[in-house]
């Protein structure tokens, strides 16, 4: 069966310090992959890599077959796409839903969820406003909330609203990174109730996350990540209930209790 | 006959005006380029943008006007006989004073316009890259208006200056409402009058501007309001 995404042996270093040092993964439609790992390891890093959010100086990123071409640039090291053009397109392949939130502040929410499908993708008007009204009342936001502006919802819904942007793109891949960590406690269930929706559909994801629980719950593979390198990999039962390393059992234990 | 000199004067308000929207709109321009130059990776547009911007604003509005009205077709002239063109170049003060007051509030919208650009948080940015928008789109569609909101009371400053250094270009013989005043004031014996009318109109269209200009904040800053709560 083919990738969604394979992304094999990622390097970056920022100045001496090496931040990844040969991190791959791949999904298969309908995987979820989760990864986790304390600050520092390089797991966000890792995910900014795949859409070249963060130029690596090594690896490989393919998309739904597509191999990005890329050469490194003399005067940094880094790797950059050969084409601009083929990155914008496999970027609007690989919907990324941020910590932040990252909604365009001076558009509403109807407007932040068209405006990559129309100015990205090309689609008419029409057809980005339908997909829009399906998947914002997929994420449960209604009509009430389609004229407001991103500073008048709560952390929550600006949230939902970001996961209501990526879907509209139709993306084969979708990447979280670490979605619920800027919400409140009290919010951080809605946004995870949405995305274990999305898991159960069948969509290819790829998280970065602090919640060990929803990481339990709703990943075919789990990713633990230390000092720039994969140090387990394995089945949600493998990684939380016999985890190999003294590292992740350390990481588990400290997060667990 | 007061009646007729102060409509004399009142109608040059249109040359003041097209003086100051003139200048403005190209001083737009120039402080797009500049602010995008001094952002820019290259270190040659970098340097650039910086002696443009401590240059004109080192230099006295009044200097830079006299400087371009007389000497630029002096150098200009000195070059058509050199090279045995026999056209005498002369610059109407209507374009000498828009091309210097635009050169002049070009650096510092150029300022005004890279402060707000810098403002715009990064995840604008990234989130337009994210999602696969160009560069061109990204800028029209996620950069300007927001820059636009940010700058907006930079802008204001420089557009209420502006309007007000247009009386300048009197002093190279643009019959705006300055000279034109100074003309009835001078025939009619009557200074305070025509220069308190000049003051009047001056007084009117930046008040009328602050006014409109506020309002266009409230619009540009919908978005964000309860932001700064």
């Amino acid at each position: 069966m083919m990738m969604k995404l394979a992304v094999t042996d990622i390097h970056k270093h920022y100045g001496p310090h090496e931040v990844l040092k040969g991190v791959s993964l791949s999904a298969r439609a309908g995987d979820v992959v989760s990864i986790l790992g304390s600050s520092g390891s390089g797991k966000s890093t890792f995910l900014r890599c795949i859409n070249f959010l963060e130029r690596p100086h090594r690896g490989t990123i393919e998309v739904g077959g597509e191999t990005l071409v890329t050469v490194p640039d003399p005067r940094t090291g880094e790797l950059r796409a050969k084409s601009p053009a083929q990155l914008q397109r496999i970027r609007t392949r690989l919907s990324m839903v941020f910590q932040n939130f990252c909604l365009w502040s001076h558009m509403t929410v109807l407007q932040n969820v068209i405006e990559a499908p129309i100015h990205a993708l090309g689609i008419p008007r029409v057809e980005a406003l339908e997909r829009a009204y399906a998947n914002l009342a997929k994420v449960g936001l209604g009509k009430d909330m389609h004229d407001r502006y991103p500073a008048r919802l709560s952390g929550g819904q600006q949230q939902r609203v970001a996961i209501a942007r990526a879907l509209c793109m139709e993306p084969e891949v979708m990447l979280f990174d670490e979605p619920t960590s800027a919400l409140d406690p009290e919010l951080v269930g809605e946004v995870l109730k949405v995305m274990q929706a999305l898991a159960e559909e069948g969509r290819t994801m790829v998280i970065v996350t602090h919640e060990m629980g929803f990481a339990r719950h709703v990943s075919s593979e789990v990713l633990f990540l230390h000092q720039g390198l994969v140090e387990e990999r394995g089945s949600p039962a493998e990684i939380f209930e016999h985890p190999q390393s003294v590292r992740l059992q350390q990481f588990l234990a400290g997060r667990l209790h | 006959m007061l009646a007729a000199y102060a409509m004399t004067v009142l109608g040059a308000g249109l040359v003041t005006l097209q003086l100051a929207a003139g200048a403005l709109a190209l001083a737009v321009l120039f402080g797009l380029a500049g602010a995008l130059c001094k952002l820019s990776s290259s270190v040659v547009l970098r340097t650039l943008a910086g002696i443009y911007t401590s240059v004109v604003r080192g230099i006295p509005d009044l200097v830079l006007m006299l400087l371009v009205f007389y000497s630029l077709p002096t150098l200009v002239n000195e070059v058509l006989t050199a090279a045995g063109i026999s056209y005498y170049f002369e610059l109407d003060p209507f374009i000498a004073g828009t091309v210097t007051l635009a050169l002049i509030f070009g650096a510092y919208m150029t300022e005004t316009f890279r402060g707000a650009l810098v403002a715009i948080p990064k995840g604008q940015v990234e989130a337009a890259r994210a999602y696969g928008l160009g560069p061109m789109r990204t800028f029209t569609g996620i950069l300007l208006p927001q820059m636009a909101r940010l700058a907006l009371p930079g802008f204001t400053n420089n557009w209420l200056v502006l309007l007000k250094a247009t009386a300048l270009a009197s002093l190279i013989g643009l019959q705006d409402v300055m000279l034109t005043a100074k003309g009835a004031a001078e025939a009619t014996g009557q200074p305070f009058t025509f220069y308190l009318l000049a003051g009047g109109f001056y007084l009117a269209l930046t008040l009328s501007s602050v006014l409109f200009l506020a309002w266009l904040g409230r619009r540009l800053d919908l978005g964000t309001r309860e932001l700064s709560r």
